[in-house]
């Protein structure tokens, strides 16, 4: 997302304005000098996205690769000696006892948050199509836990959830769902469910955003052509909403996976990847190796391991969006 | 023309090097510049984690006192105390290190194995009169690196007024602890708070009992560090301390004691000046229970060490060692102790001290017998202490018996 930011940003850099006046001049230079001229300027337009990309992107890839083939450790950062292990930190990554549980513990997190966000998303998009009093304020609220840092929300989460005197527990007691208290965080078999609860609560308004704007792409006269052919309600999300919103809906797939995977602060935050270990994910592992334990080598493997399968999930989503253009 | 730009280019090239090296020499003398050629020595950097009131400006005074002593201006940074390892190993590798280095003792050694740091022995620093845990912690293959003011540990808090309502005397043992927890655990309140989150917080929180039963980091699996296991268990089975302690820090369990919901803690003395802005809850402090009578309480030292990092200029290092020495002068280490109510670091202080600050007197105790975290296990201490927290969170979850525990976290 960040690479078609950069390059469509970088042009207003100022270039267009000097450049405009000179090519609506009379051909007075030789024809030569303003092709070349022409594909200088064309460099130009891609050079600052190119240092760009270098910069910020091929340099961490690059340095996180070598890094997780080395011995990267804190007398790396004073003596610069960093020893070639080849894929050593790899085997201890894959030989962990962790690593079985990070790996389980990712997949469920990132299917149960997106599956969590994207149908309450959907329900809430659709509901917000519809007309009637406050509903831009309302959508506007929406919003708000996107602007809430995440570690001030994960934060009062903690405090919500909390088993003894948290708001949750003594809000189900009240109303006599539950009798005995439920141990969001405390319980090694409940701790991931309550993770994925609060991260399907932050993701819902990016869902809820960009389902909200496909649907308002969709013709308000289908749904009156369906309507006279007797699809309405269900029917009419079935046959016409759903068909015409797949494009947004394999996007925000995707996206969403991408984002999810790859979550650190929520679960630091409420857990720590306790309680016993039950909330580890591949990004709590390289953290904790990189960050708490400083085997920066084997918190490099850890992240890299992540990064192949976002890519997997960014070339579907690459692909996905292709189709839709074409479309 | 050609020629011009050609001697314009080696001329550039000529001078690079010296732009660059004189780059690093600034940088190497913690970016300050500050007239350091020629072994005049006008101003030092100082880098720190002491980043919140009061604890800053306390700190502060002595820095400030120590500076006009030596002649020198400081330029200090302050950091939050988790950021500080990532900042220390960020200016070692662009070789900006700061004249003075502050460092969490368990740190220090592994930062001195880095070679970042530079012993007090080539500075002629007095280190004699020291507490033996806290130089252990500051010892690096035989090469002390650096000194602490004033150090911490933990020990048993108990609310005065709910104890002596329920007729209960501050347990020593802990079957004595049991029996009290048990005993105050009553409609919302807990017998007792502490801290088992999945951190060091949780193994540091631990030590206290594995080593007083002569438990070891050494040997996880013995019987003595299963029987301090054991006893987190029984709180917990008994209901005497909340299952939320697996995600307390040490800050949630005060937050827990001053609520009113918990009548004992273990905790620090840094929480004393929070407890202080709470008049009503009223405390005391006992040393942390043994198993058996007789048993020495033996907990774990806390506290911040003073060093010398690698920075390349002689006369900045040797005057940075004649900080770190004032900083840890008797009279500085009895004014940092009794401000932020820790216990001075030189043995022969302890009387002197307990006797201006009578509340500290079984924190005085607890810390002459304190050991070190890394004393043992140098580097190798973060490995235990993960091994630690984890048989911890086990053994509390149900997940593991008190003697299975290690092996399974150790696997991890």
């Amino acid at each position: 997302m960040s690479t078609t930011m950069s390059s469509t940003g970088t042009p207003d850099a100022g270039q267009p304005q000097t450049d405009e006046p000179r090519r609506s001049t009379p051909p007075a230079h030789p024809r030569r000098g303003r092709f070349s001229r022409e594909a200088v300027t064309k460099v130009m337009f891609v050079v600052p996205a190119a240092i760009y990309l270098v910069l910020f992107f091929g340099y961490p890839v690059v340095k996180n690769v070598t890094m997780s083939l080395q011995e990267y450790t804190t007398r790396t950062f004073f003596t610069g000696e960093a020893p070639w292990v080849g894929l050593a930190n790899y085997a201890t990554v894959v030989g962990s006892q962790l690593f079985g549980p990070a790996m389980l513990n990712t997949a469920l997190f990132t299917i149960g948050s997106i599956l969590g966000q994207f149908v309450i998303g959907l329900a809430l998009a659709s509901f917000f199509k519809r007309r009637f009093p406050l509903n831009g304020f309302l959508r506007s609220m929406l919003l708000l836990p996107w602007l809430l840092p995440l570690i001030v929300a994960s934060a009062t989460w903690r405090s919500i959830l909390d088993q003894d005197s948290g708001i949750l527990n003594r809000f189900l007691e009240g109303v006599g769902l539950i009798q005995e208290p439920v141990p969001w965080l405390t319980s090694p078999s409940v701790a991931l469910i309550a993770v994925i609860l609060v991260n399907i609560w932050v993701g819902i308004p990016f869902n809820v955003t960009l389902l909200y704007s496909g649907l308002q792409d969709i013709p308000e006269e289908l749904y009156e052509a369906g309507a006279m052919d007797g699809a309405t309600g269900w029917k009419a999300f079935w046959h016409i909403t759903w068909p015409n919103l797949r494009p947004v809906v394999s996007v925000v797939l995707v996206l969403g996976v991408v984002y999810t995977i790859k979550v650190l602060d929520i679960i630091l935050g409420l857990t720590n990847g306790g309680p016993a270990n039950s909330t580890q994910t591949l990004s709590i592992r390289s953290y904790q190796e990189s960050f708490v334990n400083f085997e920066f080598g084997v918190g490099a493997a850890y992240s890299n391991i992540l990064i192949l399968i976002s890519l997997l999930f960014a070339i579907i989503y690459l692909r996905a969006n292709r189709r839709a253009v074409d479309e | 023309m050609k020629k011009t730009r050609l001697t314009t280019v080696l001329a550039m090239a000529a001078v690079a090097p010296f732009a660059l090296t004189a780059c690093a020499g600034g940088g190497g003398g913690g970016g300050t510049g500050g007239g350091s050629e020629g072994g005049d020595v006008s101003s030092l950097s100082i880098l720190d984690y002491y980043n919140n009131e009061p604890d800053k400006s306390l700190v502060q005074e002595t820095l400030d006192a120590c500076a006009t002593e030596l002649g020198v201006t400081l330029e200090r940074e302050t950091v939050p105390g988790k950021d500080l390892i990532q900042k220390v190993l960020q200016r070692s590798s662009s070789k900006t290190l700061p004249d003075v280095l502050m460092l969490d003792n368990p740190d220090v050694q592994e930062i001195a194995a880095t070679g970042g740091l530079s012993p007090l022995s080539e500075y002629d620093v007095d280190t004699s009169g020291f507490s033996e845990g806290i130089l252990e912690a500051a010892t690096y293959e035989g090469e002390v690196y650096g000194l602490a003011p004033a150090v911490n540990t933990l020990a048993l808090f108990y609310n005065t007024e709910v104890l002596a309502a329920a007729g209960i005397e501050p347990p020593e043992t802990w079957e004595e602890l049991k029996t009290a927890a048990a005993a105050l655990t009553t409609g919302e309140q807990y017998g007792l708070a502490l801290s088992a989150i999945a951190t060091y917080e949780g193994s540091w929180q631990f030590l206290p009992f594995m080593w007083t039963n002569g438990g070891d980091e050494t040997e996880l699996d013995s019987p003595e560090v299963a029987e301090g296991l054991q006893l987190y268990k029984d709180l917990l089975d008994e209901g005497s301390m909340s299952s939320s302690v697996i995600n307390w820090s040490q800050g949630d369990a005060k937050d827990q004691f001053v609520a009113g919901k918990a009548a004992m803690m273990i905790n620090g003395p840094w929480q004393i000046p929070s407890l202080n802005e709470n008049p009503d809850v009223t405390w005391d402090v006992v040393q942390v229970p043994v198993n058996e009578e007789g048993q020495t309480p033996v907990a774990p030292l806390g506290g911040e060490v003073w060093t010398v990092p690698v920075t390349g200029d002689d006369a900045r290092q040797a005057k940075a060692a004649e900080m770190v020495e004032c900083i840890s002068s008797d009279e500085n280490q009895l004014a940092l102790a009794e401000a932020r109510y820790l216990v001075p670091t030189r043995t022969e202080l302890a009387d002197e001290y307990v006797e201006r600050v009578p509340s500290m007197a079984a924190f005085t105790e607890q810390v002459a017998n304190a050991r070190s975290r890394t004393g043992q296990l140098g580097e190798e201490w973060p490995e235990a202490a993960t091994t630690i927290y984890t048989a911890i969170q086990l053994v509390l979850t149900g997940q593991a018996t008190p003697e299975e525990a290690f092996e399974q976290a150790a696997q991890g």
